[in-house]
């Protein structure tokens, strides 16, 4: 302002010592003041992403009200332990099948019996006749010819089955730490108040404990329609086929046409409208990619991508992993060109013109010398792009990760659920548990991403200390 | 050698320049590479095309009504797209309200003030910003923010499912590409117009505020245009946060400001209307099926305009120094 003021008053060329004061203090406090207000900014966009994990980890662990129908410290109890000491875990698997054979029906017994037998060498629930009978079956169960269940898959149906965990309630971390009576009194106020929720249930039953909703079980364990056990790891491993069959599909594709468009291409007009369609593919919405894979790889290439071409068992439908991978490799592909294309402008001039001068043919410039030196920086960008592939949801719904599934993917041609998609159908429920499990399943989808990012981070700045 | 010796001699046949048929093939499926780009273009094209196509010819639907009709109701047969852009466009500038002035304000400061240290600890956490998924914004939206909107405003006012929340996060998620772009574009301003500047006596801020920005506007301008489109096609916090009830209006009828602009209700938005539609088993040809074509096109072209539109910015307004 002072600079307009002076000129605005051209009868004041030079102000007096103390208006000069004056005025380079009024000048240097604005200064400050907008100083601080442009650091404000880069302090809100700070805030925003403490906030967004604060959200996500704060609703990843915390107290929950839970009713057994049977309390692990008596199962343990049953056998003679201290429960003070030993734990469910801690039991034997021997011990577990002697649970689990009080525990449930003779007939659900056989069932799981036979879906994955418990000892190779004998049998639990069911008769040694019967079964030689039904393995003998054409349509043998999966337990006839299956490795055993280990103590883990023991422990875990002990639990699904014998304790029954129902979670009736749940709190996040910070209301954990700080009020955990407010948390107690308010379920017990909602047994008071609408008694008809919980089922038979009485608040007695009713043991707090602490719970990970982000923990090994968790990430290990298949989806579920019952939050308690339901777990992240079909979504993990579709979410890694996925990956695979983009990185298949975009890293040769991307990469051959960033070579032919920085080193082979002359700047003729077809050659202009393919950089120009690069640049504006990359600025379609991704929902568009999922149209497009909806409408050409799940519906017209239905054959291929369900696998009934060359399959004796395909997939029912085109919705399949193949679809969806080929789809992100669509979406990735402009990405991974520009950046491949970047990587590839870095690379000096003079080592062409050295290869050229040496009597080598363009293709083997290109080959022994411009790639193997360019091949960080494509790295670099290409992980970028996959981290972006892993979180993309909106071309997965539309290419259909088909709602609820709970087997893992085995092959390109499954259908498939993913962790973007798992998070969002979560999301989208309106029990607290749900919202739970969404924000851990994005805890691990976060700490997945950062770990790529920071492997590209890490080969950029080895690639920059290299650099020539 | 005697040099006359080696001019004179004819160029024998282990010399001359030898057919690589390979290295043809090679480069044939190079520029294939390329060229698949343009046949991804011409697929999105002619998909959206025709089964567009099939959706206006439907008799229930009209083009003229299309365009014009201000009610969404696919299961009276009522197709106006204008509840669903209304909701985009609404959604879209509560996100520019919040990310241009935070955008631009950070920008200027990583790009005039900031020592390499402070840039060093701010530009990461940036780029982790631009790394998540926007479905973890949409849990975000939904967890966070929505409670806090209706905590301040009152749980009566704000619905569970408001455009205003769902602005104020893709805001934020629009937020590192606006001062990226903008940094960059201030980057480009060559230094000695603030040498010039400083010679004259201008502080800092002056600097700042009247020579690099103005200088940087064209760039300035076609990023905000860039993260425009980027709101305009962003899916999953507006189909989580905004809801999934089109805003059906009446001008004239309905008031303005409490119900057709009232950013405390639910919206839906075109990409809301086509991920909602298609996450369930949806069935080929019918007219749900069709609709999400047609709704699509119009995305494509929208944020296609938005796109040429920030090149032609820059194009026509660039300065060039030196």
């Amino acid at each position: 302002m002072s600079l307009t003021e002076q000129r605005s008053s051209p009868s004041r060329y030079f102000p007096s010592d103390d208006e000069y004061a004056g005025l380079l203090d009024k000048r240097s406090r604005r200064a400050r003041v907008i100083q601080t207000v442009l650091l404000g900014a880069l302090a809100v966009a700070v805030l925003a992403l403490v906030t967004l994990l604060y959200t996500i980890i704060n609703d990843s662990f915390g107290l929950v009200a839970q009713i057994n129908a049977n309390e692990p410290e008596d199962v343990v109890a049953s056998f003679g332990y201290d429960p003070a000491r030993v734990g469910l875990g801690d039991l034997t698997k021997d011990e577990l099948v002697v649970a689990l054979q009080g525990g449930i029906e003779r007939n659900v017994g056989r069932r799981l019996e036979r879906e994955q037998r418990f000892y190779a060498d004998r049998l639990v629930f069911e008769s040694q006749e019967k079964w030689d009978e039904v393995c003998a079956r054409g349509d043998a169960p999966a337990g006839c010819d299956s490795a055993p269940r280990d103590h883990g898959n023991v422990l875990r149906l002990v639990e699904e089955r014998i304790i029954k965990p129902d979670i009736v309630a749940a709190t996040t971390l910070q209301a954990s730490v700080t009020h955990p009576q407010a948390f107690k009194d308010s379920v017990r106020a909602s047994f008071a108040d609408n008694p008809e929720r919980y089922e038979g249930y009485t608040y007695e039953q009713v043991r707090y404990k602490w719970r990970a909703w982000l923990s090994w079980q968790f990430v290990t364990s298949p989806s579920s329609s019952t939050p308690e056990i339901a777990g992240i790891s079909t979504a993990i491993l579709g979410s890694i086929w996925l990956v695979i069959i983009t990185i298949a599909f975009a890293i040769p594709v991307g990469v051959g046409a960033a070579v032919y468009l920085e080193e082979f291409a002359r700047p003729n007009r077809i050659n202009d409208l393919i950089q120009t369609n690069i640049n504006n593919l990359a600025g379609v919405p991704s929902i568009i990619y999922g149209i497009l894979g909806l409408a050409v790889f799940v519906r017209v290439l239905e054959p291929v991508t369900s696998g009934s071409l060359f399959l004796d068992d395909p997939a029912p439908n085109g919705r399949t992993v193949l679809s969806a991978g080929l789809t992100l490799g669509l979406l990735t592909l402009p990405v991974v060109i520009i950046s491949s294309q970047e990587a590839l402008r870095a690379v000096p001039n003079s080592l062409r013109q050295a290869g050229m001068g040496l009597g080598a043919t363009k293709w083997q410039t290109v080959r022994s010398h411009i790639l193997p030196i360019a091949v960080p920086g494509i790295l670099t960008g290409t992980i970028l792009a996959v981290a972006r592939a892993i979180g993309e949801t909106a071309p997965l719904i539309l290419v259909g990760a088909a709602g609820f599934i709970t087997t893992s993917p085995s092959g390109p041609f499954s259908q498939f659920t993913a962790l973007p998609i798992q998070i969002f159908q979560w999301t989208s429920l309106p029990q607290a548990e749900w919202q739970h499990l969404a924000a851990a399943a994005s805890l691990t989808l976060l700490i997945l991403l950062l770990t790529l990012n920071a492997g590209a981070v890490v080969l950029r700045n080895r690639y920059s200390r290299r650099s020539l | 050698m005697d040099s006359d010796q080696v001019t004179d001699a004819p160029i024998g046949p282990e010399l001359k320049r030898r057919l690589r048929p390979g290295e043809g093939l090679i480069v044939a499926s190079l520029f294939a590479a390329g060229a698949l780009s343009i046949a991804i273009t011409l697929g999105i094209l002619y998909e959206l095309g025709s089964e567009s196509l099939l959706f206006f010819r439907d008799e229930a639907v009209s083009v003229v009504e299309f365009f014009t009709n201000t009610v969404w109701q696919p299961q009276a047969g009522v197709f106006g797209i204008w509840p669903l852009i209304l909701g985009t466009l609404y959604i879209t500038f509560i996100a520019l309200v919040v990310a241009v002035p935070i955008g631009l304000a950070a920008a200027i400061y990583l790009s005039e003030y900031a020592s390499p240290r402070v840039r060093n600890f701010f530009k990461p956490i940036l780029e982790i910003l631009v790394g998540i998924p926007t479905v973890v914004f949409g849990f975000f939206a939904i967890t966070f923010m929505t409670p806090i909107l209706r905590g301040i405003f009152g749980s009566s006012t704000v619905g569970f499912f408001n455009v205003l929340s769902a602005g104020i996060v893709v805001g934020i998620l629009i937020v590192p590409l606006v001062s990226s772009l903008a940094e960059d574009a201030m980057a480009a301003v060559p230094n000695s117009l603030r040498q010039a500047a400083y010679g004259l006596g201008a502080s800092r801020l002056e600097v700042s505020l009247r020579v690099v920005v103005p200088a940087a506007l064209s760039g300035i301008a076609a990023g905000i245009v860039i993260a425009m489109s980027r709101a305009v096609g962003e899916t999953m916090v507006v189909t989580l946060a905004a809801g999934a009830s089109p805003r059906n209006f009446t001008i004239g009828s309905d008031p303005l400001f409490s119900y057709i602009l009232n950013p405390f209700q639910g919206a839906q938005t075109m990409t809301g209307y086509i991920a909602i539609t298609s996450s369930g088993d949806i069935s080929y040809n019918t007219i749900d099926y069709n609709s999400i074509f047609a709704i699509g096109l119009t995305l494509f072209f929208m944020t296609l305009g938005l796109n040429s539109l920030s090149r032609r910015i820059v194009k026509r307004y660039r300065q060039e120094y030196e």
